[in-house]
């Protein structure tokens, strides 16, 4: 009933089967914008909380996982009189396909948003493929 | 007019209440709560600050309007949606994007020279400290 509004409450991750977390946060999933340029993918997620230093990505098989820690801030003295959102870390997981060429992956933070420009190999940009008539 | 039942049950039972719990706990069940505000808001507070936080990443500081007036905050701003260009497609479009406005209320009257705004990674702190004059001034007893 509410999918007429845009969720943009966050959602937090699903813990991988097996596996656990060692770090005592919550870990939340980030939305993320795709975008496919001509010569490369652009991700970008949202993780406010988040900069440079304190950012993961690692690619490993075919699997690019980006992982964000945020170091909560608690005002001195004060106490939480009003809690609308929880404060964790962000975690997302992209296979990627043949067409990323992995060497040329370059990320940045600005604002709390993370970007992933992914370039895509020579051999995948868009090629014209003849087709010839059976004989 | 319904009045309150005094006594009868040996508290006060107000019918009224009843209702107003009947009514929540099926718009609850029917209509989950989606329609919260956005942006979501973290408010700290002890006698003398008060400190509010929002997630808003990706917006331009410059841009965000901020102003007190009284025990009020408003806090209005926007963020820009990504631009596409020829032989550009969108595989996924999970950022919100357009303007927002929040308004707040806090426990006491604020004083709007001493406000203060940081934004960093995405996150605006807003520090409001308490009015001189609301302050309450200790009254000590003599006692003869």
């Amino acid at each position: 009933m509410g999918e007429t509004v845009k969720e943009i409450q966050k959602k937090e991750a699903a813990t991988p089967e097996g596996v656990e977390r060692t770090r005592p946060r919550k870990v939340y999933t980030p939305a993320v914008d795709i975008l496919e340029r001509k010569d490369d993918i652009v991700v970008t997620a949202d993780m406010p909380g988040v900069d440079e230093r304190s950012v993961d990505i690692t690619l490993e098989k075919n699997v690019l996982t980006i992982y964000g820690m945020v170091e909560p801030q608690f005002p001195e003295g004060q106490r939480l009189a009003l809690s609308e959102y929880g404060v964790g870390d962000y975690q997302r997981a992209f296979t990627l396909s043949e067409e990323v060429d992995r060497d040329r992956i370059n990320a940045s933070v600005k604002n709390g948003v993370l970007r992933l420009v992914l370039p895509k190999a020579a051999a995948a940009k868009a090629r014209k493929i003849e087709v010839m008539a059976e004989a | 007019m319904l009045w309150t039942d005094w006594g009868r049950y040996g508290r006060v039972w107000d019918p009224w209440q009843e209702l107003a719990r009947m009514d929540r706990t099926f718009s609850d069940i029917l209509s989950p709560s989606t329609d919260r505000e956005f942006p979501a808001v973290n408010v700290w507070a002890n006698g003398n600050e008060a400190t509010v936080t929002m997630e808003v990443p990706g917006i331009d500081p410059q841009a965000v309007d901020i102003s007190v007036a009284g025990k009020t905050l408003t806090v209005r701003g926007s963020r820009e949606p990504g631009k596409t260009g020829e032989d550009e497609s969108y595989h996924r479009n999970e950022h919100w994007y357009g303007s927002f406005s929040r308004t707040i209320d806090m426990p006491y009257l604020i004083d709007q020279n001493k406000v203060q705004a940081r934004f960093s990674k995405g996150v605006l702190q807003i520090t409001l400290p308490r009015a001189e004059a609301d302050k309450p001034k200790k009254i000590t007893v003599v006692s003869e």
